[in-house]
């Protein structure tokens, strides 16, 4: 268990997004209080954590959804509205627009740059492509299942080429199947094109399975506990889940989490 | 295939059992047959008045004004109630005001609006716009501040400008409301016509037939002229729907 204590000081990676002295609280009582984390360039960071700490909290004032109260994060250097992000919702069925297509939900992004129409159905379809989509992205989105519905917002927050892809419990709405396969495309995308992930999970197997590190959140007012490095290679595949490395992983994260929500 | 006939013909039901009910209780004397004619002899009546076009008149005139104040009502409201959703702070301030005339029986503001325009034609368009108005914009301002913060959220965070939300999102997002608001003003715009033409001096339109009929005892006319402002009522909500299933194909989904 030695080899996988956190390393909680200066991160070995290069870091992409750097989050100093953030402090927020809700109707006076912190949430955070000079939180200092860094999420590695190129890599898929875990948040993981008891009910209400926050983890999704975190994940939404690095993306700029939620305004912080005081702090600096940083994205490359750059605050978050400088910066190109992708993020994808845990309720894919009310942040997709209903009234598009699903091909034109993907291309709302592009559009909205004015970005020149022969490029949008270029990028459009090179991300229809590498998702290798069998569906048709003629139909409106209430005409999908569920898992195709978060693929096609998974591609729409991929297609602007972000720096950071978020997501905000991207499985939980969908069955296990579906949730195989959006984990391997998600990996995939990341050890083709490198964009750094972050993954607010509230299931530790899915927490683990794809991240390289996996942050973990004590309860409020919210610290690291700990900053869980995972380096099995990829790809991962189903039989990564009987990896002892992974099963290792798990089970401290698991006792970890223990301490922590029953502290 | 028997049981999809028997689906399709169900809602022919409660119309049969109704004419057969007036048409019992007619033949039995059950009413006194001065006060109300046969549905057969109300029938015919109606399609000779519609056939030698006074009907028909009167009925393109009652038609004529709802159109008009219900165009009024949609293209001063529906631009009005979005913007004034689109700003909650905005909306709770005159909130009480649309709150409170929305409540207010339209009709009781007839005699207001004939001080204003007097007993024109204009006067049974203007209180019969204002009542739709208020639907129009309620409908239209709730359908934006109900928009889902989700779908804003995500379109601010893949860089949509607070002009593109509002185009883009807020407004394709309001269009089922604004639906909802539209049919029913359409409906109280017609609600409005005929008591104006009833009561508000008027020479033409079906309220006006309606009251012309009763006060000579020419009930045949009267139950026409009823049947035919229902008939156009039903329409004016079914030709609504219609379009609202076509190009609001999302809604409710």
């Amino acid at each position: 268990m030695e080899q996988l204590v956190a390393q909680t000081g200066p991160a070995v990676e290069a870091a992409h997004i750097e989050v100093r002295r953030l402090s927020k609280s809700f109707s006076g009582s912190p949430l955070y209080t000079d939180f200092d984390v860094d999420f590695p360039r190129g890599k898929i960071v875990s948040i993981f954590g008891p009910n209400g700490c926050g983890k999704s909290t975190l994940m939404n004032m690095i993306a700029g959804i939620t305004p912080i109260d005081s702090g600096d994060i940083r994205i490359g250097g750059k605050t978050v509205k400088e910066s190109r992000i992708g993020y994808v919702f845990q309720q894919y069925r009310e942040a997709m627009f209903p009234w598009l297509r699903a091909w034109d939900n993907i291309a709302w992004p592009l559009r909205i740059a004015k970005v020149p129409e022969a490029e949008v159905k270029a990028r459009v379809d090179s991300i229809v492509a590498s998702f290798e989509i069998r569906f048709d992205l003629h139909r409106y989105p209430y005409e999908l299942s569920g898992g195709q519905q978060q693929t096609v917002c998974i591609m729409r927050a991929l297609v602007t080429r972000p720096e950071v892809l978020f997501l905000d419990e991207p499985f939980s709405a969908l069955d296990y199947e579906m949730t195989l396969f959006i984990r391997e495309k998600l990996q995939d995308i990341q050890m083709r094109t490198g964009t750094t992930m972050v993954i607010v999970s509230h299931d530790l197997e899915d927490a683990v399975f794809l991240a390289d590190k996996v942050l973990l959140l004590t309860r409020r007012p919210t610290r690291i506990a700990e900053y869980l490095p995972f380096p099995l290679g990829r790809p991962r595949t189903a039989e990564s889940m009987e990896d002892p490395l992974y099963l290792q992983t798990r089970s401290h994260a698991l006792a970890v989490f223990k301490r922590e929500a029953w502290a | 295939m028997t049981s999809q006939l028997t689906q399709r013909l169900l809602p022919l039901v409660g119309p049969l059992v109704f004419f057969a009910t007036w048409w019992v209780a007619v033949a039995a004397h059950l009413v006194n047959p001065v006060l109300m004619p046969s549905p057969v002899d109300t029938v015919i009546h109606m399609a000779a008045a519609l056939a030698t076009g006074t009907l028909g008149g009167d009925l393109a005139v009652t038609f004529l004004r709802t159109s008009i104040a219900f165009l009024v009502a949609a293209i001063v409201g529906v631009p009005l109630g979005t913007a004034l959703g689109a700003s909650a702070p905005l909306y709770r301030s005159v909130e009480f005001l649309i709150d409170f005339f929305r409540s207010t029986p339209s009709s009781a503001l007839i005699p207001l609006f004939m001080l204003i325009f007097g007993l024109s034609d204009a006067n049974k368009i203007a209180i019969a716009a204002f009542a739709a108005l208020l639907l129009v914009v309620f409908n239209s301002a709730y359908g934006v501040m109900n928009a889902r913060k989700t779908r804003i959220l995500a379109a601010k965070v893949m860089g949509a400008t607070p002009w593109q939300i509002f185009r883009e999102v807020l407004l394709k997002e309001s269009l089922s409301q604004t639906f909802v608001g539209l049919r029913t003003g359409v409906s109280m715009a017609l609600v409005i016509v005929i008591v104006a033409e009833m009561f508000i001096g008027a020479e033409s339109g079906l309220g006006h037939r309606i009251i012309d009929a009763q006060q000579v005892l020419n009930v045949k006319d009267m139950y026409a002229a009823i049947l035919v402002t229902g008939a156009l009522g039903y329409l004016l909500n079914v030709g609504f729907l219609v379009i609202e299933t076509r190009f609001i194909h999302w809604s409710g989904k």
